[in-house]
């Protein structure tokens, strides 16, 4: 686009309507994030008050330690880092590769049989998973949240990657072919050093994407393999819990991808530009 | 490229090529197979044909469900698309904190869905939740928000868009940065105003980027299940029951292995449907530009 010449009152009513349209925009996003927090920090009274209190009259950690008392939260934490963890590195260890040889054989047929995955709804393949891991008495261990996770970061990590790879130039590898570097080399040690940064935003969005996960813990795991967005939800239905913790549940789940999202933005804003991807 | 470099590179794809195949496209075969069979799980398997399709044709309950997931899907895929539009061209005016605000603009998507979800759901709340008091400041008398039946679904939908109107933002912000210059100073020069230039010039140009943006939102709205499992599960009644509600049910409380297979083979031949609908409509704007 170009720059349009303009007089001084033209060039400030511009920046007005830009400033209320980022307004209209960012407001809404952050608001309920905001209201987040309130409520998380809120002891019992200002939760209940009515009219609502936005900024909590005397800020108080209870919610936070009623979440630690009342629940086995450090047992889902750490299922979440292990099923969160484990099928990330796993898609990073198969998806690179694959990544790889995708851009450099322009196969597009091969990317779209991955990329299915991601279109088919979560529940579809659940049933046929879910009576294949009862059968095989697997239903009381992380293995089946890990493996059905795969589904999430596997197409991230290829779609990603393949499209970084593809923006490669070629005349290094070639150099290295006519140094006489096999094909495992080349790989290895030109084209994935270069390719770092994809690498990074397909993990850091495999990671969140994994993390956010709800249905599939829902299903497969048990009281004791619940992940923290399947902990959360059963913390809201079984216990009648007040306003107060809930939000401070909801809060510990997501803070690590807020937290994520706010460092790495320009990263993932390029990552999700170049494909468009969404796990789940 | 040599030779033996083809066979070793579809080796490096090999393991994530099976990954999917195993977890995902293998229970595609298991799925069209059960949906022939009387079972649940706990009982014997009978094989009894189409039975459970000519069932669900006569199932009004289904059915509903089906309308509904077309209803929250046109909603959920219209709105973002025109508002994410209208964000893309705000992100990509030059301002101070731009990367700061879009990277806020952008957290409803990256945030955990269940923990948004409860949020809202506390948000919507009749008596205590923030909405009705903002609704009282204006002068709106209060809503039943998610406990109306008439309201569910639009609720729903609000939340939906609020989370993914930054998914359209990214993707016509990737195609804005890449559109050429020259048309916009033909343009000026030929005298077009802003207008005529965004009318004529920019949306035209822009709309394989929102195409490609639809047919991603219209994916991820049929799939939607986190946001509506945690605020209504499916009620109040069946309002709000889409056919992943009525799925999940259905398999995992009722463990109608046989019947719930049939849903999804419907509810997929649905989603393919759709999205050649839209490939189709998007061979369809590139053949006029």
């Amino acid at each position: 686009m170009i720059d349009r010449p303009s007089t001084p009152a033209r060039h400030w009513v511009d920046r007005g309507v830009l400033a209320v349209g980022v307004l209209i925009f960012v407001a809404p996003a952050v608001s309920v994030f905001l209201w987040m927090l309130s409520l998380a920090f809120k002891n019992e009274v200002d939760n209940l008050a009515y009219p609502p209190v936005f900024i909590p009259t005397a800020p108080t950690l209870a919610n936070f330690t009623a979440v630690f008392r009342e629940n086995n939260f450090l047992l889902y934490f750490w299922n979440s880092i292990v099923v969160t963890g484990v099928s990330t590195l796993v898609a990073l260890l198969i998806g690179v590769p694959a990544g790889y040889a995708i851009a450099r054989l322009k196969a597009k047929k091969l990317l779209l049989v991955i990329l299915v995955a991601r279109m088919t709804p979560a529940i579809s393949f659940l049933i046929p998973l879910f009576t294949l891991f009862q059968a095989l008495g697997l239903t009381g261990s992380l293995l089946p949240v890990v493996i059905t996770h795969l589904v999430i970061t596997v197409p991230i990590v290829v779609y990603v990657v393949s499209g970084y790879f593809e923006t490669l130039p070629p005349e290094l590898e070639e150099a290295a072919l006519v140094d006489g570097c096999s094909l495992w080399q080349r790989f290895r040690f030109v084209a994935l050093p270069l390719a770092r940064p994809g690498v990074t935003v397909a993990a850091i969005l495999a990671f969140i994407f994994s993390w956010n996960n709800f249905i599939f813990g829902a299903v497969l795991a048990g009281r004791t393999t619940r992940t923290l967005p399947v902990a959360v939800y059963n913390v809201l239905t079984f216990e009648q819990v007040a306003w107060g913790p809930l939000a401070a549940a909801a809060l510990l789940v997501t803070l690590p991808v807020l937290v994520l999202t706010m460092l790495v933005q320009k990263e993932i804003v390029g990552g999700l530009t170049a494909g468009g991807v969404k796990g789940g | 490229m040599i030779e033996g470099d083809r066979r070793r590179l579809l080796c490096f794809a090999l393991p994530a090529v099976l990954v999917v195949l195993a977890v995902a496209v293998f229970p595609w075969g298991f799925t069209l197979w059960m949906s022939l069979f009387d079972w649940k799980i706990g009982s014997a398997a009978h094989f009894i044909g189409l039975d459970n399709y000519i069932g669900l044709a006569s199932d009004t309950r289904f059915l509903w469900s089906i309308v509904r997931t077309l209803v929250f899907t046109a909603l959920a895929v219209g709105a973002p698309l025109v508002l994410g539009t209208f964000a893309a061209l705000v992100f990509h005016e030059r301002f101070p904190l731009r990367g700061l605000l879009r990277g806020a603009f952008t957290l409803p998507m990256m945030a955990t869905p269940v923990a948004i979800a409860l949020i809202w759901t506390m948000m919507f709340h009749p008596q205590q939740g923030v909405l009705n008091y903002l609704l009282s400041l204006v002068g709106i008398p209060p809503s039943a928000w998610v406990y109306s039946p008439a309201l569910a679904i639009p609720c729903l939908v609000l939340v939906d868009v609020w989370q993914w109107t930054p998914l359209v933002m990214l993707v016509v912000l990737g195609g804005l940065a890449s559109l050429p210059t020259d048309p916009f100073e033909a343009a000026y020069l030929e005298g077009a105003s802003r207008w005529q230039t965004f009318r004529h010039v920019t949306l035209p140009m822009l709309m394989p980027f929102v195409l490609v943006a639809a047919v991603i939102r219209m994916i991820d709205a049929l799939k939607t299940f986190d946001t509506i499992y945690v605020i209504t599960q499916g009620g109040p009644g069946t309002a709000s029951e889409t056919i992943n509600l009525y799925l999940y049910l259905q398999a995992f409380s009722f463990y109608q292995v046989g019947k719930s297979s049939a849903v999804v083979v419907v509810f997929f031949a649905l989603v393919i449907a759709l999205s050649l609908l839209l490939f189709w409509l998007r061979k369809r704007v590139n053949y006029h530009d």
